[in-house]
């Protein structure tokens, strides 16, 4: 109960203080008569960094463009045969990633090709995917929506479906003014929801704000996690943005080089966006490819794994990481304070009824 | 108002989709299913004024007539040249959501390396070694050393100027030459990339050609 007080107190303060253009920007937009969405305010924690850019600048946060987006992102629809929605690959119980599973499922028994990451926080996010090859978050969606191991489908033919369906003709004109169905509308909606997902209260978040302590071992972790990791994993995010090669050797099936794809540039080949630790206990297997079913198995990889005779291996791990026995338990321990059960079990997030 | 009309040509005859068959500079014979690019931030420029077209970004797509011919307001005035975008603009390339001629449904945008095709060109040639000898060229890439973004300086016609007045119509034509495409300064041949689909240095090569594949044919004024 002290908890919740506390929590919304918090929030309140920081939305007070925080207000972003979107509302400042509704109030100039003139709709169509009758139009009168009920804008939201998006909140940045306090203590954190301002997003790079406003996700919302052009895309003004609404309770009807989140709902509609809520409604997109749990529909089948979106997927060729209609048993893939993006809450297929992005599970809430899973911090909106796939639950214990190295690779996704996709249209026609196809299996993904890389290890499906969750969705949070993206306001901060500047490039997304492992290879960094989205620009912004709108675009995003198009990628799983059109891709034949994954949804699989055209965005001629979502629209289509989503244009005789009338509860989604109230649901455009609740959030745009007008029952018109377009690409971008649709994409602008999933935006809305896709960046209203946000996690800034593990008991790490409720620590820094003085509302938890943390037991001794997860102490002690904190200490080797910022003695040792949070170079790359920097709080409050716990990722930096920033593309490396952390040691894997290349999957001689999967022939992933990562980064390189998008840049086509050797001194990339191998580099992969730095994960959030964020809700890392929900979000295993771990790395690009799933190969780590453990955070164990992970801080191993680090002290011992490391393949060292990359040309593009990060020059941070050129010697591994240095980790005793009690380090690793005491690190792993404190992994486990970045789950985020207000965002794991938010009912606003789940499936809408 | 300014009207443009663009015609799509191979050499000196006027495109012909899926039928007539070409021979490029080294002998190559290939055909021309799609052919289709964006002609953006059009500005009109004179000796002393330039007018721009706001919100310019057009997709013309030889299989579908309308898109070969647009028009929009500008100031009354005398100029002497026009200068555009082959392309979307990087600004445009990283703003998320875009409608109109930049729709994604216009099967002009990398969903997995975000950005858009400038101008694409498909069909088939003997000499392709991909299935159903298709070749590709989607070209695109709006930064660092491989952009692909080109500005587009014409002058008219010796002697011509184009003069707007008040109510009227005047009218630009110009041709566009997919043979440019294949040469100068960059060898382009089937047998050794039939296809490119990726923001790259081989993308540039073909932007570098094809930033020449414009000319002015007439200007009419109204």
């Amino acid at each position: 109960m002290k908890f919740k007080i506390l929590i919304s107190l918090f929030i309140t303060l920081t939305g007070i203080t925080i207000l972003l253009d979107a509302c400042k920007k509704a109030d100039k937009t003139n709709g169509p008569a009758g139009f009168n969405p009920t804008y939201l305010k998006f909140i940045i924690p306090a203590g954190w960094p301002q997003p790079a850019t406003d996700i919302f600048k052009d895309n003004p946060l609404t309770e009807e463009g989140f709902q509609l987006g809520r409604k997109l992102f749990y529909d089948g629809r979106l997927s060729k045969d209609g048993n893939f929605p993006c809450a297929s690959c992005h599970q809430q119980f899973a911090a909106f990633a796939t639950y214990d599973h190295q690779f996704s499922h996709g249209f026609d028994n196809a299996l993904s090709v890389r290890n499906a990451p969750p969705i949070f926080n993206l306001a901060w996010m500047k490039e997304m995917h492992w290879d960094g090859g989205i620009n912004h978050i709108e675009v995003q969606p198009l990628a799983p929506i059109t891709n034949k191991i994954e949804m699989a489908e055209t965005i001629d033919n979502v629209l289509k479906k989503l244009s005789i369906d009338s509860a989604y003709k109230r649901m455009f004109t609740a959030a745009f003014g007008d029952s018109m169905v377009n690409s971008q509308r649709m994409l602008k909606a999933i935006s809305q929801f896709m960046g209203s997902i946000q996690s800034f209260n593990s008991k790490y978040d409720q620590v820094k704000r003085g509302a938890a302590s943390f037991t001794v071992s997860e102490e002690m972790g904190y200490a080797t996690f910022k003695a040792k990791c949070n170079t790359c994993h920097a709080e409050p995010l716990f990722t930096d943005n920033s593309f490396r090669n952390n040691g894997l050797t290349l999957d001689p099936f999967l022939l992933d080089k990562g980064r390189m794809r998008i840049t086509n540039n050797t001194a990339d080949s191998l580099k992969f966006k730095v994960p959030s630790l964020r809700n890392v206990a929900y979000t295993f297997p771990y790395m690009h490819d799933g190969r780590r079913f453990s955070l164990s198995q992970v801080v191993e990889h680090y002290r011992t794994g490391i393949a060292i005779n990359q040309p593009t291996l990060d020059p941070l791990l050129k010697n591994r990481i240095s980790i005793t026995n009690q380090e690793k338990v005491d690190l792993v321990e404190f992994l486990r304070t970045l789950t985020d059960d207000v965002l794991l079990k938010d009912k606003r997030l789940g499936q809408p009824q | 108002m300014v009207r443009f009309t663009f015609r799509n040509m191979v050499n000196t005859s006027p495109m012909d989709l899926n039928a007539a068959t070409y021979i490029n500079p080294f002998g190559e014979t290939y055909t021309i299913s799609r052919f289709k690019y964006y002609v953006s931030n059009i500005r009109l420029t004179g000796t002393s004024t330039t007018a721009i077209e706001n919100e310019s970004y057009h997709l013309v797509d030889e299989s579908i007539p309308g898109s070969l011919s647009f028009s929009f307001e500008t100031d009354e005035n005398t100029f002497s040249g026009i200068s555009f975008l082959l392309g979307v603009d990087s600004i445009r390339n990283v703003s998320g959501a875009q409608t109109g001629a930049l729709d994604p449904l216009n099967d002009m945008f990398w969903t997995w390396n975000s950005g858009y095709i400038m101008a694409k060109m498909e069909g088939t040639s003997p000499l392709s070694n991909q299935a159903g000898k298709k070749i590709e060229y989607h070209i695109g890439g709006f930064s660092g050393v491989n952009n692909t973004l080109k500005t587009i300086n014409l002058a008219f016609p010796a002697g011509k100027t184009l003069v707007i007045n008040e109510g009227k119509t005047s009218n630009i034509s110009l041709e566009a030459d997919f043979n440019k495409w294949w040469q100068t300064p960059n060898d382009i041949k089937i047998v050794n990339l039939p296809v490119c689909t990726t923001p790259g240095a081989l993308a540039k090569q073909v932007a570098d050609n094809y930033s020449k594949m414009f000319t002015i044919t007439d200007v009419v004024n109204n």
